[in-house]
C-alpha cells in the first residue's frame, strides 16, 4: 500500500478534514434558517434603529456588510478555535494527533471548510439584506475589495489556528472563552458602525486590542472600497491591507510554533484525551 | 507462600523455549516459531508515567496539595514482530497509559519506549506512519458522512491513495459484515455497527503495529466474534505485523494472545504465554464451591484459613448462593475450607475441582478478580 508523505500528505489531510464541512454540510439544511435568518433579524434591528434616529442611509449598508463579516468571526471562534475541544470530547483529537498528518493540515482543512460554509452564509446575508434594505454597493474597486477580503480571511483564520493551539490545552474553559469573546469583538471590530467612530472614542490601548482582530481593519477597508466617499476610515485601505497581510504572516507563523509547543505540553500534561486510563 | 512471580516479571517466550517449556499456544505455532529470531516491534525499558493534578483545597485560604499518581512504574516489555500480545489488568492498572505512550499521545515521565525500532518521543512522526489504534466504545467519525466516506477521510490522514483506500474499505466492510451499510450515514448506525466501523478505521491504513484497546467492549457476542476472527486472520495473513491488545475478557486473551503481560498498579507482574502462566498454578489446585449463607465475615475467615492461597466470591445470578473460587496450597487444604465454611453457618451446594484458568492466575498475581470492584483512584 502506497502512502504519501510531505506536501502530498499535508494536502490529503487538509482536503479530508475539509470534506465533512464542505460536502457534509449540504446534507443538513437546517443551518439555513439558524445561520441566515437569525443574523438577518439582528441586522434588521440595527437598520430600524439607524432609520429611527435618522442616521445617514449608508449606515444600513455598513450594517449589512458587518453582519456578513460577523459570520466569519463566529465560524473562526466556534468551529476553528474551540474545535479541538469538541474533537477531544468526540475522541477525534487522539486520532488526528496519532496520525502522521500534521495538525496544521487538519486545521487548514477545518479553516477552508469553514470558510466555504461561512461564505455561503455571508453571501446569502449580503444578498437578502441588500435587497430588503435597498443597499447600493459601488463596484468600481471590486478587485481591491476582493483582495482585502482574501487577506482578511488569511489573517482571521490564522488567528483561529493560533487560538486553536491555545485551546488545545484547555477543556471546558475554551467554550467559556469563546462565549466571552463573541459579543465584545462585535463591538471592538465595529460590526454595526464605522470603526473610526470607535477609535475616536475609546482609549488608545483598546484600539490596539480592536486592531488585533483582523475583522476590524478588513471591514473598515472593505466599507471604504464598497461605499467610497461615504465613510471615514481609520487608515487608507492600502495601509489596512498591509497591516492585515502582516497580521496573517504573524498569526500563521505563531500558530505553527504554538501548535507544536502546545501539542508537546498537552502530551506531558495528559490533556490530549479525556480519559486518564 | 505461593510463587514469587514479581522477581522476574519479564520472562519472554523465547527464554522459555530455551528452557524446553511449551511456548506456543494453539493455532499460532507457525507465526511464533520460537527458534526464529525476530526483531522487536515494541521495546519498553523502565518506563514510568506520573500524573499530577492540582489537588483540592481542604479549607479556604489553604494551599492546594498537588496529587500524584504513578500510572506506570518502571515497566519493561518486549513484544516481537508477528506477535499478538495481550495486556491484562484491572481498571487503573496502567494499560491505557502504556498504549497512549506507545501511540505518541502521551509523554513518558521517564524511561524509553520504541515502536518498530523508533523512539516514540524523538521519532514520533515516523512512529505515527507505522501504527494505528482502535479503542472500545470509541464514537469517532462524523455522523453527517457515510461509513465509506468516514473511513476514506481517516485513511487520508495516513496518505493512502484513494484507489487503495476504497479497495481496502470495501474489503474490510465485507469482512466485518457492514457491506450493506457502506453508504449509510454514521449517525444511523447502532453502537455495535459503529464499533465495527471504527475497527475498520484502524486497519484501513495497514499499520505495522496495531493497538487494540478493549476492542470488544460492549459488543454483542456475534460482533465480538467477528472482531476476534478478523484479528487472528489479519496476523496470520500478515506475519510481519504486530498486534498489542488490552482486554478485560480473560477468555478473549486466552484465545487470541501468543503472550500476555499481567499489569497492575503500573507494574508488570508476569509475562508469558497463556499456557505457561496457567502452569504456574498447576501445583496449586483450584476449587469452586457454590454455597449459601455466605457473609463478608465468612469470606474473610476463608481467606485466612490454613492452606488457602486466594479466594474470590461472586454472587450467583439467582442471589440465593455465592460462587467461591479457591486457590489452595495443596488438595488437603480443602478440608480446612469445608470446616471453616460450616463453622460460619455456610451450606455447601456444590464443590468441584477446576483446571487453572487465566482468571486464577490473575487472582493469584493481582489479589482480586477482574470483575471485582476496583479501588478508586
Amino acid at each position: 500500500m502506497r502512502k504519501s508523505v510531505g506536501l502530498e500528505l499535508f494536502l490529503r489531510g487538509a482536503f479530508a478534514r475539509g470534506y465533512p464541512r464542505v460536502f457534509g454540510a449540504h446534507r443538513e439544511l437546517s443551518w439555513l434558517f439558524f445561520e441566515i435568518v437569525i443574523p438577518l433579524i439582528n441586522i434588521s434591528a440595527y437598520v430600524f434603529l439607524y432609520r429611527a434616529l435618522n442616521a445617514p442611509e449608508q449606515y444600513v449598508g455598513f450594517v449589512v456588510v458587518g453582519g456578513a463579516m460577523a459570520t466569519y468571526w463566529l465560524n473562526v471562534l466556534w468551529m476553528m478555535a474551540s474545535q479541538l475541544y469538541w474533537d477531544k470530547q468526540a475522541g477525534l483529537l487522539e486520532i488526528y494527533i496519532m496520525s502522521p498528518a500534521s495538525l496544521m493540515s487538519i486545521l487548514l482543512g477545518m479553516g477552508v471548510g469553514g470558510l466555504y460554509m461561512s461564505t455561503l452564509r455571508a453571501g446569502a446575508i449580503t444578498i437578502i439584506g441588500s435587497l430588503l434594505y435597498n443597499v447600493r454597493f459601488d463596484g468600481s474597486q471590486w478587485g481591491f475589495a476582493l483582495l482585502v477580503f482574501v487577506v482578511t480571511m488569511i489573517a482571521l483564520y490564522g488567528l483561529g489556528m493560533l487560538l486553536s493551539s491555545v485551546f488545545l490545552m484547555w477543556g471546558r474553559e475554551a467554550w467559556q472563552i469563546s462565549l466571552a469573546l463573541q459579543e465584545p469583538v462585535y463591538f471592538m471590530a465595529g460590526m454595526q458602525f464605522p470603526l473610526s467612530k470607535l477609535f475616536l472614542t475609546i482609549p488608545g490601548v483598546f484600539t490596539l486590542i480592536s486592531a488585533a482582530v483582523p475583522v476590524s481593519f478588513g471591514l473598515d477597508a472593505m466599507r471604504q472600497l464598497l461605499f467610497p466617499g461615504q465613510i471615514v476610515g481609520v487608515f487608507a485601505p492600502w495601509i489596512e491591507l498591509l497591516i492585515l497581510a502582516a497580521m496573517g504572516v504573524v498569526f500563521v507563523t505563531i500558530a505553527f510554533i504554538m501548535l507544536r509547543r502546545m501539542e508537546w505540553l498537552a502530551k506531558v500534561e495528559a490533556r490530549l484525551s479525556l480519559r486518564w486510563q | 507462600m505461593g510463587l514469587d512471580l514479581h522477581a522476574d516479571s519479564s520472562i519472554s517466550t523465547y527464554d522459555n523455549a530455551a528452557e524446553g517449556r511449551d511456548v506456543i499456544p494453539s493455532g499460532t505455532a507457525q507465526r511464533n516459531a520460537p527458534h526464529v529470531a525476530r526483531p522487536l516491534a515494541i521495546h519498553v525499558e523502565n518506563l514510568s508515567r506520573i500524573y499530577k493534578s492540582r489537588g483540592e483545597k481542604k479549607k479556604k485560604g489553604e494551599q492546594a496539595v498537588p496529587k500524584t499518581l504513578n500510572a506506570l512504574d518502571g515497566v519493561d516489555l518486549e513484544v516481537y514482530q508477528g506477535e499478538l500480545f495481550g495486556l491484562l489488568g484491572p481498571n487503573g492498572a496502567g494499560k491505557t497509559t502504556l498504549i497512549k505512550i506507545l501511540t505518541t499521545l502521551l509523554a513518558p515521565s521517564s524511561g524509553t519506549a520504541r515502536v518498530d525500532g523508533l523512539d516514540v518521543v524523538r521519532d514520533s512522526n515516523e512512529v505515527r506512519r507505522r501504527i494505528n489504534m482502535v479503542s472500545g466504545g470509541e464514537t469517532s467519525g462524523y455522523g453527517i458522512l457515510t461509513v465509506r466516506e468516514n473511513l476514506w477521510m481517516f485513511s487520508q490522514f495516513y496518505g493512502v491513495t484513494w484507489k487503495d483506500a476504497y479497495a481496502r474499505i470495501d474489503e474490510l466492510l465485507k469482512i466485518v459484515e457492514l457491506e450493506d451499510k457502506k453508504n449509510a450515514l454514521v449517525s444511523s448506525l447502532s453502537t455495535g455497527q459503529r464499533q465495527r466501523m471504527n475497527f475498520c478505521r484502524g486497519f484501513v491504513t495497514d499499520p505495522k503495529v496495531m493497538f487494540l484497546d478493549e476492542p470488544t467492549l460492549g459488543l454483542d457476542v456475534h460482533a465480538a466474534r467477528i472482531i476476534r476472527e478478523f484479528t487472528k486472520d489479519w496476523l496470520q495473513k500478515n506475519p510481519d505485523r504486530t498486534l498489542l491488545l488490552t482486554t478485560h475478557y480473560m477468555a478473549e486473551a486466552d484465545e487470541l494472545c501468543d503472550r500476555i503481560a499481567i499489569i497492575d498498579h503500573g507494574k508488570v507482574l508476569a509475562c508469558d504465554t497463556p499456557a505457561n502462566l496457567k502452569r504456574l498454578l498447576q501445583k496449586q489446585p483450584t476449587f469452586e464451591i457454590s454455597a449459601a449463607g455466605i457473609t463478608e465475615r465468612t469470606v474473610a475467615a476463608l481467606s485466612s484459613a490454613p492452606g488457602v492461597v486466594g479466594v474470590t466470591a461472586l454472587p450467583d445470578p439467582s442471589g440465593a448462593s455465592q460462587k467461591l473460587n479457591f486457590i489452595l496450597e495443596d488438595e488437603s487444604a480443602i478440608g480446612s475450607v469445608v470446616s471453616t465454611l460450616t463453622a460460619h453457618n455456610g451450606s455447601i451446594l456444590t464443590l468441584q475441582k477446576n483446571e487453572p484458568t487465566l482468571e486464577d492466575v490473575f487472582i493469584k498475581l493481582v489479589g482480586r478478580s477482574l470483575t471485582a470492584a476496583e479501588p478508586t483512584e
